[in-house]
């Protein structure tokens, strides 16, 4: 096992240094940097441009250099810990994102909780009572959820809530918080706002896990084990748990891999509606005005994380399922 | 009571959206004290059905509709509880369950949880069953592994279901279904999906144990050489009523009824004439003037000094496994499925192909038809004037028009045809890619197809799903004979179906090989369906040719101690040719390094085909002379 491990990590590095490769050439793809992004909107708002100026950034950046130079510049700084400096916010990266990333952590972790507490035993309910009432109305719940644009969502929750609990709009707390260092007032205020964003959120990741998880249930509790399990006389709940559920819960770990990228880059589209101070919308505007280094920070952490994902999804189903652990012998 | 148990007319109905089915309608029968009752039917009998009543594990479309299943413990003396009317749920069925009555199922490879270990699944039902502790309920657990014939059981507490053969994983299931010492076992199908010799010792297991624990066993089958080998008392089932009961004499000597007097017909015996047909409940009739039974196409009359239609020469073929994979990355293994194998197939003949599981047979078989390629050796193959074509070689429009000549036939009539295709695009498929463009005349053609297999020609437009596995393995048959081959390879095609439904299929292929001047290489591990269909025999063991002999040499006079336990390991529907379950050879049949010289293989000596008069081959050390080979005579042992 740990011989696996080692050659799993080992792995990881030549994959990154490809993913860097790739991300910076795609930032560089469109034609143009920052500061000619800039040069034109000055000159759109009909400002001068001094010239000298605009050369001595150049050099000061880097960006006269030639692109693989820039390149291993910039992969030279993020082994240090150096993401690169932000043209736009005038401010290291790591200052710029480190604002945002704990709010973007918590909001993400509390909709991914959201999403598994609600959808296991509602998945698992639907499955065991096939056809019933309940397995109706939980699944026409769930197309709603799927079907409803969650921006819609969004626009809803936020007039319910600010009509009945006199919630704010917008925003992850009262104005009033925004800058200001951590406390128990700001806290309780982030959670009076954080409910809205993660229920939209959550939404279809919820109604998208029943059908999945009721799907398979489904094939698990018609498999000929379940059969000589109740043979033995066991309890219908043990059986339950015991042997259809472990063997039904294999893709949600293998899911892991995607939700950890999730929690940065997802639902920009529900962060600008609703305000969010997450990360979604400064990668977003980080790409369209080519602030490079910070783009590029945002996509190579993204990267590391669906990495580091898969690489912690396939260590628990290796300890969890004796299939992958022991595998060779597997025969159809 | 003296009987353990008594079934009194019991219904059993599905409730399906399309109405109710009475799957069973008044089924009476008894269980005596550590007897074995046989329940005896086809598919669809009802047989499983009453079987999952009285375990109370009945699927939730059905319920029981009326009658009693009287159940009494001999623990608790007197006492006598209605099963039927206990709810399935409750506590104390749940006691009875897996503790008084356990059940043995046809699949050992899923009816054990792929996710936990035996032992793991043999100590839950300790665990449910009986007060004590764990240390206790693992040394129990062990114990009964020992019993069922694990060679180390500390060592199989820890494994996994996948890491074991078929014949342990079933071993494993008998085990996790006595470690309470039920007072009934159910064994539904318990040895269908194995191999003849891993079914007798699993056979002889049960027997074993039975009266060492002193239980009764109800025993589900469908095969009449396992009931004349295990029963005390038959009850035969059709369309969920009992036709006929008795005791093992009165079924298998006195049989009355007509269904139970025309499923011993179906069997394929080994004792049967040379020109001896199999009755099958239902022959399949032609139109009197089919245009492909009639039409006599072109071809060659064949001769006695004809030189084989197919070679087989020296062919091999080994795998690469990668094993482990996840712990060691780079260890893989060279694993050998076919090792030197050279015979030849005459024309118009029938060549039986025996071997069990993972001896190479349907490797060998698609290395025929160049679906896999095989290392080293050449196949020969001649067509209607005799000029031979090296089919390895052949390559591209060379290699289509060989595609014509061989066809194939495949096991499982349920995974072979494409379920969203009708009959019609089925059988014309090879039609179409072969050139027949014509759509009217393509169906014609069908038409034609459908009745020669037997089937009616009106139901050329439904799909799969609405015909039976026999009806199935029919429109498997008309497509391998669209394209008028010379050669059909059928792998194991009737092992999938019920006696009466093989004969069906059996005679069949008979007929169409007279009919249609076709050879065949019959691929089956079945000896009886073999012994009935082949004109000569071909015996493999670990990719490996033994034995080939003309059939009745091979069966009269087995010279190769393989050959000889699969020979012995086939129970014969016959009272008077009971198994002999003390020369298994407890497994050691399948291992070549085994066997005992002339015949062990292994690194000092070279091995070669030895002629031991009137076509009859066995696989020796090279340079033995014919005279020394031990030819010991079966029957008159027996």
């Amino acid at each position: 096992m740990l011989g696996y491990i080692v050659n799993r990590i080992l792995a990881m590095v030549p994959t990154l240094l490809i993913i860097s490769a790739i991300i910076f050439t795609l930032i560089q793809l469109p034609p143009g940097d920052y500061l000619e992004t800039q040069i034109a909107e000055m000159q759109a708002q009909g400002e001068n441009v001094d010239q000298e100026k605009i050369d001595y950034l150049r050099t000061e950046y880097g960006l006269d250099k030639p692109m693989y130079v820039q390149y291993f510049d910039w992969v030279l700084g993020l082994l240090q810990g150096d993401l690169g400096y932000s043209f736009e916010h005038e401010l290291p990266v790591t200052e710029v994102i480190g604002d945002r990333i704990t709010l973007t952590i918590i909001l993400a972790l509390a909709a991914t909780l959201f999403t598994y507490v609600l959808s296991f035993p509602i998945g698992i309910y639907t499955a065991v009572k096939q056809y019933s009432v309940g397995d109706y109305v939980f699944s026409f719940v769930g197309f709603i959820g799927l079907a409803t644009p969650n921006f819609l969502l969004a626009l809803v929750l936020l007039y319910f809530a600010n009509v009945w609990f006199g919630t704010s709009i917008g925003g992850l707390m009262d104005d009033e918080f925004i800058g200001k260092p951590w406390s128990m007032d700001k806290a309780l205020s982030v959670l009076e706002h954080l409910w809205v964003p993660v229920v939209v959120i959550g939404t279809s990741g919820t109604a998208g896990m029943i059908r999945r998880l009721r799907a398979n249930m489904l094939d698990e509790l018609s498999k000929q084990y379940v059969i000589t399990a109740k043979a033995k006389g066991q309890t219908p709940l043990k059986i339950l748990l015991k042997y259809p559920l472990r063997l039904a819960i294999n893709p949600f770990i293998a899911d892991i891999g995607s939700i950890l990228p999730d929690l940065l880059s997802g639902s920009v589209l529900v962060a600008v509606v609703m305000g969010l101070e997450t990360t979604g919308p400064m990668l977003v505007d980080s790409l369209l005005s080519q602030d490079m280094y910070l783009a590029g920070s945002f996509l190579i952490i993204e990267a590391s994380l669906v990495v580091i994902g898969v690489f912690i999804s396939d260590l628990i189903l290796a300890s969890i399922d004796p299939r992958i652990r022991l595998g060779g012998g597997a025969e159809k | 009571m003296n009987d353990l148990l008594q079934v009194k007319d019991l219904r059993v109905a599905f409730k399906l959206p399309e109405g109710t089915l009475n799957a069973v309608k008044g089924v009476s029968f008894r269980i005596p004290r550590g007897k074995t009752v046989s329940l005896v039917g086809e598919s669809g009998s009802g047989k499983s059905v009453v079987s999952q009543a009285i375990m109370g594990i009945l699927p939730k479309v059905a319920e029981i509709a009326g009658g009693e299943i009287l159940f009494s413990d001999p623990v608790k003396h007197g006492e006598v509880l209605d099963l039927a009317r206990i709810h399935p749920d409750s506590k104390q069925m749940r006691q009875i369950r897996g503790g008084r009555i356990s059940m043995v199922f046809q699949e050992p490879m899923t009816s054990l949880s792929p996710v936990h270990t035996v032992g793991n699944q043999i100590c839950e039902a300790l665990e449910l069953h009986r007060a004590i502790s764990a240390a206790q309920a693992l040394e129990l657990a062990t114990d009964m592994l020992r019993m069922v014939g694990f060679p180390d059981p500390i060592r199989a507490m820890r494994t996994y279901p996948f890491e074991l053969s078929g014949g342990l994983r079933q071993r494993a299931v008998i085990a996790m279904a006595l470690v309470c010492h039920p007072a009934l076992l159910i064994a539904d199908e318990p040895t269908t999906a194995l191999d003849v010799t891993i079914q007798a010792q699993i056979l002889k297991l049960i027997k074993d144990l039975q009266s060492e624990l002193d239980m009764s066993v109800l025993m589900i089958t469908h095969d009449l050489g396992v009931v004349a080998n295990m029963a005390d008392e038959v009850v035969v089932m059709y369309h969920g009523e009992v036709m006929e009961s008795g005791t093992l004499e009165d079924i298998f000597r006195r049989a009355e009824h007509p269904y139970l007097k025309a499923l011993l017909h179906a069997v394929p015996r080994f004792d049967m004439k040379p020109d001896e047909r199999l009755k099958p409940i239902r022959e399949i009739e032609h139109h009197p003037d089919n245009p492909i039974l009639k039409a006599k196409r072109q071809r060659r009359i064949i001769c006695e000094d004809d030189p084989p239609l197919l070679e087989v020469n020296n062919i091999s073929k080994s795998f690469t496994i990668r094993k482990g994979g996840f712990f060691s990355q780079k260890s893989t293994e060279k694993a050998l499925a076919v090792d030197d194998i050279s015979f030849f197939v005459n024309r118009g003949e029938c060549l039986g192909l025996v071997g069990e599981s993972g001896c190479g047979k349907t490797t060998l078989s698609k290395i025929i038809m160049r679906a896999l390629k095989p290392d080293q050796g050449s196949i020969i193959f001649r067509d209607q004037e005799n000029n031979p074509t090296d089919v390895l070689a052949l390559e591209k429009k060379n290699l289509f028009d060989f595609r014509e000549r061989v066809q194939f036939m495949f096991q499982d009539p349920y995974s072979s045809l494409n379920p969203r295709m009708t009959v019609q695009e089925l059988i014309g498929e090879p039609l179409l890619i072969h050139g027949m463009k014509d759509p009217k005349e393509r169906r014609r053609y069908v038409e034609s197809l459908m009745d020669v297999v037997g089937l009616a020609p009106m139901h050329i437009n439904r799909y799969p799903h609405s015909f039976s596995g026999g009806q199935r393995q029919r429109i498997g048959i008309a497509r391998a004979l669209a394209l008028q081959p010379d050669l059909l390879i059928c792998d194991e095609p009737v092992s999938a179906l019920d006696v009466s439904i093989q004969a069906q299929v059996l005679n069949l292929l008979k007929d169409l090989k007279a009919a249609l001047g076709l050879t065949y290489i019959f691929i089956s591990h079945n000896l009886a369906v073999i012994d009935y269909i082949a004109d000569r025999i071909i015996v493999m063991c670990r990719g490996r040719l033994v034995e080939s002999a003309p059939k009745e040499l091979l069966f009269k006079n087995p010279v190769h101690p393989y050959t000889r336990a699969l020979v012995s390991a086939v129970p014969d529907p016959d009272l008077d040719h009971p198994l002999d379950l003390k020369d298994l050879l407890e497994g050691k049949a399948s291992v070549p390094e085994n066997w005992p010289a002339p015949f062990t293989v292994n690194d000092q000596h070279e091995m070669t085909m030895v002629a031991l008069g009137g076509g009859h081959y066995v696989r020796v050390h090279k340079g033995t002379d014919s005279t020394a080979i031990p030819q010991p005579d079966m029957r008159e042992n027996a």
